[in-house]
């Protein structure tokens, strides 16, 4: 999720504020997951990302990184499948954000960049925590893709719903599914709580003065 | 020096302007949709021109010809817009460094800080955010923003538009003091002839997008011809530089006196002895052969005419000179034809003291002095 936060600002910032030829293309991939059955998107995941697959062969030449079958594909399937939440929360307050406050600051001597960090990231934080809460419990939820990505495997790829799932399987695995039931809940809990902490000390002063 | 010689249109908007100037403030004045605003805008950076140039203090910032384009960001000009645009997120003191920040002059020992913020009357709210400001404050903690950023010229859009009359009384003095002290040249777009009159040197009028006028606010404010009644120029009138002479606390009257003799206003808050200028309009100049001495009216003063407007339309300005001190009065066509005015007749100008618009009262004319000692040379 943190690493994907870069890559969802970036495309988000792009959707919000250029035009240019293939703009609803690029809006249309990034939000397939969204709409897309997730086990079809865990399987053009694993036709494009495993070891034989274009894009897989390409990261594991270039720096050893592999992704079918490791816990880094599970990570990998959990972000494309958050990616468009994120950057669709992320874009919408990106859009509110007054641009004229942006080219007074341009005045002031900030060139775009420094506009970008001290204005406008400052105004849309409270969207970003929003987005990365949502991309955060649609990962956490991920089930159909991470599974015909990379399989449950224990220890390496399994995720709490995959295990659960699992436990369910098994008789006498109540109790462990229940445990892990239990580990959720606290987890979910505590993001929220902690979206809310974060959200109002960004937001403090950009809320009140909306 | 102020060099701008623009052209750019938008839709079926076309804005031709070309303008030289040394005018420490320098009022931008046009009705809405004259152009001002775009104007400005190309000449902060914000918008381009599609040809013509831009030149501050001998330094180009915009040439076409030679494509020359400085960025808004690299020009160091303050801008204060109507509407405040203070970053919600930051608080005044935050605010108000910014643009400081960005041009490396922040001064640790807080004195430059200190300076503006007494200048502007704002050195209670620095903790403050700006959703707790009142409008005339965040305008004078906009204004400050700008002037940290130690920019080489103030560019000011219609910074009291959007605030009532109690507000606009309550900035004017800053923008006084602004002029008479901060030393940096400031060029302010206004609507208003009011705050024109009051504040500027030099003016440039423009009316749909092309120039009529520029030169000494003094030189312009006296033409018949640049602000009709047609065109909503209720407020047109002469600009006239007085001493306050002395108070009469029996009467609440202000004594004054100008080259065209004594006036009686009602009481003004300036003390004795000070140098003040105020626009006179002119549909408060009335206009007789005779000398009036029966009238309520206190300033009435011998004239000649000087020059007649257009006769056309219902009214007509007038313009008297008064012993060197200049009126302009507005007189039915009328009145003009009954009374058989011509130019060379002597006449009487007469004001009625109550009409007065303090808010035009000013301080600081040293300079309009200058500008009027060169224009009489001409």
């Amino acid at each position: 999720m943190v690493a994907s936060l870069p890559f969802g600002l970036a495309i988000a910032w792009v959707l919000a504020r250029r035009e240019f030829w293939g703009k609803s293309l690029v809006n249309g991939i990034v939000h397939l997951p969204l709409v897309l059955p997730p086990v079809v998107t865990g399987y053009l995941l694993l036709i494009s990302f495993g070891r034989k697959g274009p894009a897989g062969q390409f990261f594991e030449q270039c720096c050893g990184l592999v992704f079918s079958f490791r816990w880094t594909g599970a990570a990998l399937a959990c972000a494309v499948m958050g990616f468009p939440l994120m950057v669709r929360a992320i874009r919408l307050s990106l859009e509110s954000v007054d641009r004229r406050l942006e080219d007074a600051a341009g005045t002031l001597g900030a060139s775009p960049p420094w506009v970008f960090l001290t204005v406008t990231l400052p105004l849309i934080a409270s969207g970003v925590i929003a987005g990365m809460i949502l991309c955060f419990a649609r990962a956490m939820g991920e089930f159909g893709a991470t599974i015909t990505f990379v399989s449950n495997i224990p220890g390496e790829t399994q995720t709490l719903p995959s295990a659960i799932y699992t436990f369910t399987q098994v008789p006498g695995g109540d109790e462990g599914a229940l445990r892990l039931t239990l580990v959720s809940l606290v987890i979910s809990m505590a993001a929220l709580i902690a979206s809310e902490w974060l959200a109002r000390r960004a937001g403090g002063a950009g809320s009140i003065a909306s | 020096m102020i060099e701008v010689a623009v052209a750019q249109s938008l839709g079926a908007f076309a804005l031709d302007v070309d303008f030289k100037t040394d005018g420490r403030f320098v009022a931008l004045f046009g009705h809405s949709g004259s152009g001002k605003t775009t104007l400005i805008n190309l000449i902060a950076g914000l918008t381009r021109p599609a040809r013509g140039r831009i030149v501050i203090d001998g330094e180009t910032l915009v040439d076409t010809a030679r494509g020359i384009f400085v960025p808004a960001c690299k020009r160091r000009l303050g801008m204060v817009f109507q509407e405040g645009r203070l970053f919600p997120h930051l608080s005044v003191k935050q605010n108000l460094l910014y643009g400081a920040w960005f041009a490396g002059t922040v001064d640790k020992s807080g004195a430059e800080l200190a300076r503006v913020a007494e200048l502007l009357g704002i050195d209670h709210l620095l903790k403050r955010y700006p959703n707790r400001l009142s409008g005339g404050e965040k305008q004078r903690v906009a204004i400050g923003r700008a002037l940290l950023a130690s920019p080489k010229l103030l560019l000011m859009d219609e910074p009291l538009a959007s605030l009532d009359d109690a507000r606009k009384l309550e900035i004017m003095p800053y923008l006084e003091r602004l002029r008479d002290e901060a030393g940096i040249p400031i060029i302010y777009v206004s609507h208003s002839v009011g705050e024109v009159a009051r504040l500027s040197d030099t003016l440039v009028v423009l009316s749909a997008g092309k120039m009529r006028a520029c030169g000494p606010t003094l030189d312009l404010m006296r033409r018949v011809d640049l602000f009709p009644a047609a065109e909503g120029g209720d407020d047109a009138g002469a600009v006239i530089l007085a001493r306050v002479e002395k108070h009469d606390p029996d009467y609440d009257l202000t004594t004054l006196v100008s080259r065209a003799g004594e006036w009686r206003m009602p009481r003004l808050d300036v003390a004795e002895g000070k140098d003040v200028r105020m626009q006179i309009k002119a549909r408060d100049v009335m206009i007789s052969r005779e000398k009036p001495d029966n009238m309520s009216a206190l300033n009435v003063f011998r004239g000649v005419v000087e020059e007649i407007g257009a006769l056309d339309g219902a009214s007509v300005e007038l313009r008297v000179d008064c012993k060197g001190e200049t009126l302009i009065a507005r007189l039915t066509r009328f009145s003009v034809e009954r009374l058989q005015l011509a130019v060379g007749e002597p006449v009487f100008a007469i004001v009625k003291s109550v009409s007065f618009d303090r808010r035009t009262l000013g301080s600081g004319w040293q300079d309009l002095r200058a500008s009027d000692a060169s224009a009489g040379a001409e």
